[in-house]
């Protein structure tokens, strides 16, 4: 072959031709461009112009270079030419090819084994003996045989999902006759890679065939910030680099499907990629595997265990939760303490998060729910949900499980529970027993600074020995358990908070809650939590990534599987997903820390792949370089010509178009707002949100309604005229229908033909009384009976609040804030008086202090205040203002109207300061602080 | 007003009525000179011979009992003379070079040289008719006279073009004290303008040059290797790149503008050039404006 430099040349014979080209030079010389003629009336005044230039009537030296280059380039495309020629002569003596066979082969394991299989071929017909090794088997021996019965093999083989091991053990093994290698190397180094090589090299020539495609590695995913964390290696390090991760799963039906897609940058220089997915929770523990698109490698496959689960826990305290109480006596405030950093939360209404299908609902204190929340919470339980209650006085004072075992509690209760250790009482604080056998919490250590104070009693049934899981050192139950369905119900005897023990402040408890099943562990599994057990396989990786079940393979000894863990599977230990006694732990072909680093070759190994001198092929590229320079020699000859300027026009008009379509950018379709509310109901909004509206429910009885309504409206005017409070027009509210929450107040007159709540307006009249509302339930019947009596009102009313959340009520206390909020009142007449008033209970422990004329009552608003007396027929006024209904006789009746008025007043200013004149208490103690 | 400058074909009479219609009558201000003077309808804001009346006014001595309008004299104590407002009407003699280089069009949808020309010379007819006033075509074919019955001799006149290359103006037919209009591209010799100019100021008339140019032959938007010819093929010029005479013919382009606006200035004449790429109406307008009197 013909050289020029690195340059050789197919048919030499043809740059024969370029002796031609001096002609060509002289011939194209002569001949100028052919002018244009015009018609133009001005050439009168062109006449004697002279021009001023006269050598453009021969083709300019530039044009003739310019067609001389790409006559040249042509002749010599057609000759040939050729990058760096490679001459090979053929090999003598046994060939070995040697394969890396991991999963960093996967990626191009079709063309390595073309690639050997040429090789092997060749090597056939050049009558050589031939071995093939892959590098991820065991050494063994290496025998030479005739290449045609390794054709077959070669076929068949395929790639682990693991890498070679040590590759010291198989330089040993080698054969010591002399025999050339080609070496095809997936690009990383490893162990005894060098001492292979040496050996190698020292038995013959080695080749090594490297493939230029950028080795990814995905690492196993981790769950920190409240987002799952994604990293990945690669190698070479080269330029930015950005790759699709999908997360993939099963979906609600059990089909497998991307669930999530994330892309994972690499920055110029970086071998590390990381990237934080948020997920909700939901789809989080749906994920079986992540992996990156269009990597078909055991590398680029990450499988998922119960390290990235996280369990959904529903908290749901009783109402003192929304009180302006201390953090510290939140009933739910350890819970939330204890689970924040290993489950995920969901606040919300007890039916709200039943849609979220938690794994458990924690209910702190939660006394009674209603039907429908009760149907809904044994639906759930029978899918398997866990229902973990905690005790506390609103369960201790009410009826909950009290006669009959209730379905959603495991034991019936005592009335009023037991205190242990306070001044009033004999025994000393109760400690906790050791827990027995079978029950969940065996085993844990049992802290002496646990103490039980007060707690629920169970009533000794038949079932409760076995529905106990912990009990106190006297053998009082302390947690009690009963199954529900494939479900539990658990009851733990005391409050989740420090109030009735000491339980929440140990350690134990956050101990328990995990044997419970409440939280999981979050970190990686140590050597000490897989050593004792067995791991069976559930799901096996090939080295293309793909999963398949694992069969009937062995588990493996927990010690070999924390070995794996740390130095990466191999042939006894494949990666894939191991199942022990209560948790399954993935082992991934990249381990968290693998770091990939590229094999580096002694200098003169010939490396195929990424050699730059290669072969390379350059008549393609001549011949391109000759149509550039003729399609230029148009361009020059059309402008030497004046015929440029239409192609200049016709350029612009080119690039306009172009501008045109690029400026044209997708139209955003205004998206139309949807799901528009129902105009009725944002009248309503908008009316009762506009300024102070009292309301009062609607009974059905237009008689009592109009009274109601009238009775608000003159309540309505002596709060104009008396306080700042300036109340617009009343409304009627249709508790079935109507949002409840923009009014502050209710006035539920009860009569007895009121057809009863619904479910739903029972759910949405407890969530008003939760949030803070108050209505006040009267019967209007405190002229014939006193209030709870057996009138039908007064029945009725007993049927009404059945399904409320109704707080331990007592007839309001003479230094109820009620009595001074705005007037002093001792009592509390409508049109009829001297019927108690009941309001929400003091709480037991409220004392008054010496000095002070008050007890420092609860915080907050009374829920409801229930009486007799038909304030609203007191309050009532016509629209001339004018009261409607006589109140009493004379004078004294005038009075108890002003009374009752005072007291609508007091009643009204309760709802909207709440607490504040009951703080009024402290502002002597507060003056005094502030030296005056 | 810009359509009619895209109405290169069809009929001319339509087209110069259609721009003709939109401008008021044009009244041009005659100089009193008692040989043109004619009794026509153009007031001349003041007493005089004509048959509108102007205005009332007391007799004076030396009024011949003949003048004094009694029929308004008896309506007082004082006698009155009824005055008539003094009409005048003037000849304008059009010359539109019918030579072949006004068939020029630089470019596809413009309307040649040659038709702008006829179209503003026939406007300018039918405002200056309807207006009163006589005209009359260059040359002695048509002479000046009044009425629209002139403007299909007119427009039969100008429908005839010429074989000369260039063409000269002539200045023959000219009215004494009259007024004159040229419209050509002027490319020709400028000795045959400078003649016909001295015999027409020679008779005292007074008129306007306008000059029809293309856009091309202003921006000389050539390159390359040309042969120019003129519209005729007499004249032939060769040039090896064209791009290079652009500066030089621009020069001499301005140089004969300039020629014939002082040309046009040494005899009291208007001169003004007008580009077929822009609209007609305000070549008319200005044409208005200058037979008008500059006012």
């Amino acid at each position: 072959m013909f050289m020029l430099g690195p340059v050789g040349f197919v048919t030499p014979v043809l740059l024969w031709a370029l002796v031609a080209l001096p002609v060509l030079w002289l011939l194209l010389r002569a001949v100028p461009p052919a002018p244009i003629r015009r018609r133009f009336p001005g050439v009168a005044l062109l006449l004697g112009l002279q021009d001023e230039d006269n050598e453009t009537d021969r083709t300019p030296w530039w044009l003739l270079l310019l067609r001389m280059v790409a006559i040249a380039a042509a002749i010599i495309a057609f000759a040939g030419p050729i990058l760096n020629p490679r001459e090979r002569g053929p090999g003598t003596g046994p060939l070995l090819v040697v394969l890396d066979g991991g999963w960093a082969d996967a990626r191009d394991w079709g063309r390595r084994i073309e690639r050997a299989g040429a090789l092997v071929e060749e090597a056939g017909r050049d009558g050589r003996a031939v071995a093939v090794l892959r590098l991820t088997d065991a050494p063994e021996a290496v025998v030479f045989q005739a290449a045609d019965a390794w054709a077959g093999r070669l076929a068949a083989m395929e790639p682990q999902a693991w890498l070679p091991g040590d590759l010291a053990a198989w330089a040993a093994v080698l054969p010591d006759e002399g025999f050339d290698t080609f070496w095809l190397s997936d690009g990383l180094d490893r162990a005894g890679r060098g001492d292979l090589f040496a050996a190698l090299d020292r038995a013959g020539d080695v080749t090594v065939f490297q493939s230029p495609r950028p080795v990814l590695a995905l690492h196993p995913a981790g769950f920190a910030d409240g987002a799952v964390q994604i990293a990945a290696s690669r190698l070479p390090v080269a330029g930015p680099l950005e790759v699709e991760v999908v997360a993939r799963g099963p979906d609600p039906a059990g089909i497998e499907r991307e669930l999530a897609r994330v892309t994972l940058a690499f920055a110029a220089g970086d071998a590390r990629g990381e990237v934080a997915l948020a997920l909700p929770p939901e789809l989080r523990n749906r994920i079986t595997r992540f992996e990156i698109v269009g990597q078909r490698s055991a590398g680029a496959v990450s499988l998922t265990d119960d390290s990235l689960k996280r369990r959904k826990v529903a908290l749901i305290g009783g109402r003192a939760d929304n009180a302006e109480g201390l953090q510290l006596l939140s009933p739910t405030h350890y819970l939330r303490q204890a689970l924040e950093p290993v489950a995920d939360l969901i606040d919300g209404s007890l039916t709200d998060v039943l849609l979220a299908n938690p794994d458990v609902i924690v209910l702190a204190d939660v006394p009674a729910l209603t039907q429908e929340e009760q149907d809904a919470v044994l639906g759930w339980l029978d899918g398997g949900g866990l229902l973990l209650r905690f005790a506390g006085p609103l369960l201790a004072a009410s009826d909950v499980s009290r006669l009959s075992e209730d379905p959603l509690m495991p034991v019936r209760l005592r009335e009023g529970g037991r205190t242990v250790g306070g001044a009033m009482s004999w025994g000393e604080p109760k400690t906790l027993a050791p827990f027995a056998e079978g029950s969940p919490f065996h085993g844990l250590p049992v802290p002496d600074e646990v103490q039980v104070t007060a707690q629920v009693l169970a009533q000794p049934d038949p079932e409760l020995a076995a529905r106990t899981i912990a009990a106190l050192e006297d053998g009082t139950p302390l947690v009690t358990r009963k199954e529900v369905g494939q479900g539990q119900v658990v009851l733990v005897h005391v409050t989740a908070n420090a109030e009735w023990s000491t339980l929440p402040l140990s350690g134990l408890f956050v101990q328990m809650l995990e044997r419970l099943a409440v939280s999981t562990r979050p970190a990686l599994p140590g050597a000490e939590d897989l050593a004792g057990q067995v791991w069976v396989p559930e799901v096996l990786l090939d080295a293309y990534g793909a999963a398949r079940e694992a069969g009937e393979m062995a588990g493996v000894e927990g010690a070999a599987l924390a070995a794996g863990m740390t130095g990466g599977p191999g042939p006894a230990l494949p990666p894939g997903l191991y199942a022990g006694a209560d948790r399954r732990v993935a082992l991934n072909a990249v381990g968290a820390e693998t770091v990939l680093e590229a094999a580096s070759w002694p200098a003169g190994t010939p490396v195929e792949g990424l050699d730059v001198a290669q072969e390379q092929l350059l008549k393609g590229w001549v011949l391109s370089v000759a149509l550039a320079a003729l399609m230029i020699d148009i361009l020059a000859a059309l402008w030497l010509s004046g015929r440029l300027s239409g192609l200049r026009r016709g350029v612009a008009v080119l690039a306009v178009a172009v501008l045109a379509l690029g400026g044209a950018a997708p139209e955003v379709r205004a998206q139309s707002e949807a799901g528009a509310a129902d105009p009725a109901e944002e009248a309503l909004a908008l009316e009762a949100t506009t300024a102070v509206v009292l309301g009062h429910v609607l009974t059905g009885d237009a008689r009592v309604d109009e009274v109601a309504e009238a009775g608000l409206r003159g309540l309505g005017e002596r709060l104009w005229e008396r306080t700042s409070i300036e109340p617009e027009a009343p409304i009627g509210v249709d508790i079935e229908r109507d949002e409840l929450a923009f009014f502050p107040f209710l006035y539920w007159p009860v009569t007895a033909g009121q057809t009863l709540p619904s479910a739903n307006a029972y759910r949405k009249l407890n969530d008003y009384l939760r949030t803070g509302g108050m209505i006040l339930f009267d019967t209007r019947d405190s002229d014939v009976a006193r209030a709870g009596g057996s009138t039908p009102e007064a029945q009725h009313l007993q049927r009404i609040a059945a399904g409320l959340n109704i707080p331990p009520l007592e007839q309001v206390p003479l230094d109820h804030v009620l009595t001074r909020t705005f007037y002093l009142l001792q009592d509390f007449p409508g049109r009829f008086g001297g019927a108690p008033v009941w309001v929400e209970a003091a709480p037991p422990d409220a004392e008054q202090v010496e000095g002070m004329p008050f007890r420092n009552l609860n915080d907050g608003v009374t829920p409801v205040v229930i009486g007799g007396n038909d304030w609203a027929a007191a309050w009532a006024v016509d629209a001339m203002g004018v009261p409607m209904f006589p109140v009493g006789r004379g004078f004294a009746g005038e009075r108890q109207r002003e009374m009752a008025n005072r007291f609508g007043i007091n009643l009204i200013m309760h709802v909207l300061t709440g607490n504040y004149k009951s703080d009024q208490v402290h502002v002597p103690a507060l003056l005094e602080r502030l030296g005056q | 007003m810009t359509e009619a400058t895209d109405l290169s074909g069809g009929d001319l009479r339509p087209r110069a009525e259609t721009l003709g219609q939109s401008l008021p009558p044009l009244l041009a201000e005659a100089e009193m000179l008692a040989s043109t003077i004619m009794l026509g309808e153009h007031g001349r804001r003041r007493a005089g011979q004509g048959d509108e009346f102007w205005q009332y006014r007391p007799t004076h001595a030396g009024d011949s009992a003949r003048m004094i309008d009694w029929r308004r004299s008896a309506r007082s104590d004082a006698t009155f003379v009824r005055e008539r407002e003094w009409q005048a009407a003037q000849s304008v003699t059009l010359w539109v070079d019918p030579a072949k280089s006004m068939a020029f069009s630089g470019a596809k949808g413009r309307a040649e040289k040659g038709d702008r020309a006829r179209l503003l010379a026939m406007a300018l007819a039918v405002l200056l008719l309807r207006g009163g006033e006589r005209v009359g075509l260059a040359g002695g074919g048509v002479p000046p006279r009044p009425g629209r019955g002139q403007l299909l001799r007119l427009l039969m006149a100008l429908e005839a073009s010429g074989e000369a290359d260039y063409g000269t103006p002539d200045a023959t037919g000219i009215a004494s004290h009259g007024r004159a209009v040229f419209l050509s591209d002027f490319m020709g010799d400028l000795a045959g303008v400078e003649a016909a100019l001295g015999r027409a100021s020679d008779r005292g008339a007074r008129g306007v040059l306008l000059q029809v140019l293309d856009p091309a032959e202003e921006d000389f938007p050539f390159d390359g290797r040309t042969i120019f010819e003129s519209m005729g093929g007499t004249l032939r010029h060769e040039t090896l790149r064209a791009g290079d005479l652009r500066g030089r013919y621009l020069a001499r382009l301005a140089e004969r503008k300039d020629r014939l606006a002082s040309l046009a200035r040494a005899v009291g004449w208007h001169y003004h050039c007008h580009h077929t790429g822009d609209a007609a109406q305000p070549a008319l307008l200005w044409l208005y404006r200058a037979l008008e009197g500059g006012r």
